[in-house]
């Protein structure tokens, strides 16, 4: 069934609509957010500055955001989405061209009023767009290679562009979403069979290339990987992030130090403390069951976006919103596998936490759609 | 395109069967997160816990406050005083330049201490305080409290510094204190933490030195939750360490003040020793030093002013200096004699002014000669062919068998830098160091304290005590630590016949007070007080034959550093001996002439405990004494201070 084929009268209109948002999912989304708060307030050691202010700020204009994106009919943005997709890879070569460096690698653009990260917004439009794309195309054909072929240049496009900045976390996950998509779209699984082993060979090859003239990654990039397997390699040096990080974890055992009671983060022993590292405070503090309430929320807000995903039976919504939850997934479990020393150390945040507004807002656009997707479901 | 119901149903199918396995993944995932979080937080909790504390947790020492030093009489010798710096914190000052450019403009900044500033700057971290200016006056430190809206970051501290409140009067006792140095580091085989600090003081020389382990105390510690970068962000924890001991010298402060200006400029040293308990009361050596110019770190200019001075001013002479002792050591050869039973005190010798040994001929420093001349005589007189002719029977080896007896050529236990051995030579030592056989000429030279005989003023004073009362007295310099009395060192009887000590002691008598003694010009008068004593002249150079050909060169005439040494050695009083006194005045003449009136003088102000009236003198000298007493209140420190600044 598509968007054309439902009759306008059985979707709520008006500001009724917001009767029909997947509350489950909002207010689990405000929980996580809430939690964010308290982490930041913590880590600046009691005090709403520097972070925990503007971020409260940014959440609540992302929630009114999101509300004003669900409210928006399905439909609208079905029909936007290659607009969208055009626009973010635009941006992508904009920032290639005028964007500021920071941190060693160019990925904002500066629009005046916020400082884009257009690497972010890609990831929700590419989703929006390969499920536009699964929407229109015919599903007998989705698996010939004609087909296929379409999906994989619209990722590779983007996922090319932010590896230059160079960002080599992002891609990698712009590069999963993408894939994912495909799987849940139902393209052939031999071809995931054939790129994973392809993967593998290429990974391979990495390894072979070191130290040869045709060296396949920076030597930075190996150190970090170097790092990764052995940490304790350079303890004071890139390693220490990893260290320092597993110290602060560790020592909050069952229940942790209490709330504002964790040394290592609040000490700056921790690199990053209110970004990318900032589940190492919750979990000194609070200990193994903090973080693993954490990890039960976003298992939960994944739950309910499956589950939406499942009962809608427009093709594009379920796709979108499975789409957003893979990208929210992987956004976590990317970060949390970093921090806990199962990856290497690639600059992901950990959604609603971090502190960060543009992955922030990004985040509650995708969402957004999410709750456009749910109130306008054919019934 | 147009879509058939079955297709959107068969898509939709679809689609929830790949969620499902993609949510599976995802769960799977999820689970995998939280094991390896269940792995790190609660089975190696513990291990990360330490880890954590570790990290954390910084312990630092805190310097001990070190003991002070007083005199017998609770009189402060050395004290810690509040001292101020300037302290630069270089994330608080922006621009260093500009903000050390206009501390310069408050105050005057040395430039080797800025510079070493500047250097330390660049090594730590931005919110470690550096010292810019140390031992800075109270003016400067209100200038800069005043001035201190303009200089951000710049700020006074407080510390303690040493001084040495009676200066140069203790500089040679004493010592001083300085920074611990690297050469320091490398002596001692495992350093105390505490030394570590930078810039910790520790005794260089000296008391300070030599008592380093009891002054100094033990550093408290300090616990502080530090962050990555080392900043301390509260105190957690605080042990105090134990402050140093305080020591109580046996020295009197206001006779080693009045022995050091009674020196005055002479290149001299003088011993006073408490005969009863052994108790040094004085230890001079002059010219003397201000010690405290070394605590504050002294110029290149001043510094060597003190190295270049002929008269070598940084040198301890009383105990360091090796000096040959001249006829004050004839007692020594005497009563090896008396006490092997070679001689008696009323044998007499003949003296015709020479004594022909081993085909060599022997002067007396009389030439025309003393002629029969028996113990008592011989000493008065200090003739010296009755030691050769004693010599000679006795042999080297118990003159100086019973010379380290009396504590010569043994190393006395004072806490003082360099302390002298001496030499008492033997016929083994000369062969051992020497390579050269013992013959009687070293034996005729050394019965008169001359050729390889040295003694230190100490030894020389502790000879004498042991004299006086026929007991080992050892010198003791620290008489309490923190309020307990140091074991006593008056020692137990020698064990010698006290019918010989007696002769000699009555010999010493006559030295002072029979017309004929040598010392008789230096008697004291005063009823119970009388002196006995032994004058010394001991040559630094050989008379050649051609001289003596051409007459005795009168020491008048001699560049001073070939002079003579003038020595004297007394007790006092003589009737029940109270003080051992030794005076060594380097190329000073004679020793009845320049030594034995700086002992008299001496010995009374000991004796009376300040200044002795001037009857106590002959009557011709008095008026001399009036000029002197006089001039010397004017240069002392403590002649003025009286017993009002005893604690």
């Amino acid at each position: 069934m598509s968007y054309l084929e439902y009759t306008v009268k059985s979707v709520p209109s008006g500001f009724r609509k917001i009767l029909y948002l997947n509350w489950p999912l909002t207010v689990l989304l405000a929980a996580v957010a809430g939690i964010g708060f308290l982490m930041l307030y913590s880590v600046a050691g009691g005090s709403y500055t520097p972070w925990a202010g503007p971020q409260m700020e940014r959440f609540a204009v992302g929630l009114v955001l999101m509300v004003m994106i669900g409210m928006v009919p399905i439909w609208f943005w079905r029909s936007v989405s290659s607009v969208a997709y055009g626009i973010s890879v635009m941006l992508l070569i904009g920032v290639e061209l005028f964007g500021s460096v920071g941190m060693g690698a160019q990925r904002w653009i500066d629009l005046g009023f916020i400082r884009l990260q257009p690497s972010e917004l890609m990831k929700v439009t590419l989703v929006m767009f390969l499920a536009a794309y699964y929407d229109w195309l015919p599903p007998s054909k989705k698996s010939r290679p004609f087909w296929v072929l379409i999906p994989v240049v619209v990722i590779l496009l983007p996922t090319a562009l932010v590896l230059r900045q160079p960002d080599l976390g992002t891609s990698i996950l712009l590069l999963a979403a993408g894939g994912g998509l495909m799987f849940l779209a139902g393209v052939h699984w031999a071809y995931f069979a054939a790129v994973l082993a392809a993967g593998i060979g290429l990974i391979a090859a990495v390894f072979q290339s070191r130290d040869t003239t045709w060296q396949l990654i920076k030597n930075y990039q190996y150190r970090r990987i170097d790092t990764f397997i052995d940490p304790s390699s350079d303890p004071l040096g890139a390693g220490y992030h990893i260290t320092q990080s597993k110290i602060a974890l560790g020592s909050g055992g069952w229940t942790g130090r209490g709330f504002m009671q964790g040394t290592q983060s609040r000490l700056n022993f921790l690199p990053e403390k209110h970004t990318d590292f900032i589940f190492t405070t919750l979990a000194e503090e609070f200990g193994f069951v903090g973080g693993f309430s954490l990890l039960v929320l976003y298992a939960l807000i994944i739950f309910f976006c499956v589950i939406s995903a499942m009962n809608n039976r427009d093709r594009f919504s379920s796709l979108l919103i499975l789409g957003v939850a893979l990208n929210f997934f992987l956004f976590f479990s990317v970060n949390m596998s970093m921090v806990m020393g199962l990856a290497p150390v690639v600059g992901v945040p950990l959604p609603l936490i971090s502190y960060g507004g543009s992955a922030m807002l990004v985040l509650m656009l995708a969402f957004g759609f999410v709750q456009s997707a749910h109130i306008h479901r054919p019934r | 395109m147009k879509r058939t119901r079955a297709d959107t149903e068969a898509s939709h199918r679809k689609i929830s069967r790949r969620a499902a396995v993609l949510g599976g993944i995802q769960l799977a995932f999820v689970g995998g997160l939280a094991a390896r979080m269940n792995f790190l937080q609660v089975d190696q909790a513990d291990q990360f816990r330490l880890l954590a504390e570790d990290n954390r947790i910084k312990d630092s020492l805190i310097p001990p406050v070190r003991g002070e030093v007083f005199d017998r009489n609770g009189v402060q010798l050395a004290k810690n005083v509040p001292s101020y710096r300037i302290v630069v914190k270089r994330e608080d000052i922006g621009d260093v330049d500009v903000a050390l450019e206009r501390l310069s403009r408050v105050i005057r900044l040395d430039p080797d201490d800025l510079e070493r500033a500047l250097a330390e700057m660049k090594r730590s971290a931005p919110f470690h305080p550096i010292t810019v200016a140390e031992n800075v006056s109270w003016e400067d430190i209100s200038r800069v409290s005043v001035n201190a809206p303009a200089l951000p970051g710049v700020t006074p501290e407080v510390g303690l510094s040493r001084i040495y409140p009676l200066g140069s009067d203790f500089a040679h006792v004493l010592g001083y204190v300085g920074p611990v140095s690297d050469y320091d580091l490398d002596q001692i085989e495992t350093p105390d933490q505490v030394l570590l600090i930078p810039r910790f003081q520790i005794g260089k020389v000296g008391v300070e030195a030599k008592q380093e382990d009891r002054l100094r105390g033990d550093a408290g510690v300090k616990r502080e939750e530090v962050n990555a970068t080392g900043r301390i962000m509260r105190e957690l924890d605080r042990r105090e360490g134990r402050q140093g001991a305080d020591l109580q010298l046996t020295i009197d402060a206001a006779l080693q003040s009045y022995v050091q200006a009674r020196l005055g400029e002479e290149s001299a040293s003088a011993v006073v020793m408490d005969c009863e308990t052994g108790d040094l009361v004085a230890i001079a050596s002059s010219p003397s030093f201000d010690p405290n110019l070394f605590v504050r770190g002294i110029s290149v200019a001043d510094y060597r002013g003190l190295t270049e001075n002929t008269f070598r001013p940084l040198a301890s002479k009383s105990v360091q200096g090796a000096y040959p002792p001249g006829s004050t050591f004839k007692m020594m050869t005497a009563l090896a004699a008396l006490e092997e039973g070679m001689a008696q005190p009323d044998e007499t010798v003949y003296c015709p002014g020479h004594l022909e040994v081993a085909g060599r001929r022997f002067h007396c420093w009389k030439r025309g000669g003393h002629g029969n001349v028996d113990l008592q005589n011989s000493l008065k007189q200090s003739c010296d062919v009755y030691y050769y002719d004693l010599a000679v029977k006795v042999g080297i080896e118990k003159i100086s068998a019973m010379a380290q007896r009396f504590g010569l050529g043994v190393r006395h236990d004072v806490p003082m830098s360099a302390i002298s051995e001496g030499l008492t030579p033997t016929m083994d030592w000369k062969r051992r160091v020497h390579g050269q056989s013992w013959v009687v000429g070293d034996t005729v030279n050394a019965s008169i304290g001359q050729g390889f005989m040295l003694a230190s003023p100490l030894q020389l004073a502790v000879m004498t005590a042991r004299l006086a009362t026929g007991r080992n007295v050892s010198p003791r310099l620290v008489k309490s630590v923190d309020g307990i009395e140091e074991p006593s060192t008056a020692g137990e009887s020698m064990g010698l016949n006290e019918n010989n000590l007696r002769k000699l002691r009555s010999a010493m008598n006559d030295v002072v007070n029979d017309r004929r003694g040598t010392a008789y010009g230096s008697r004291i008068i005063a009823e119970g007080m009388r002196m006995a004593g032994k004058t010394g002249t001991s040559q630094v150079r050989n008379i050649t034959a051609a001289e003596r050909a051409r007459g005795v060169i009168g020491n008048d005439d001699l560049p001073w550093d070939r002079r003579d040494h003038a020595l004297f050695v007394n007790f006092a009083p003589y009737e029940n001996p109270k003080y051992a006194v030794s005076i060594v005045v380097e190329h000073g003449g004679g020793g009845s002439a320049t030594a034995a009136p700086i002992a008299r003088d001496i010995t009374l102000q000991a004796l009376y405990g300040g200044e002795p009236p001037l009857d106590a003198y002959p009557s011709k000298d008095r008026d001399r004494i009036q000029i002197q007493q006089e001039h010397l209140r004017g240069v002392r420190p403590m002649a003025n201070l009286g017993g009002s600044d005893q604690a």
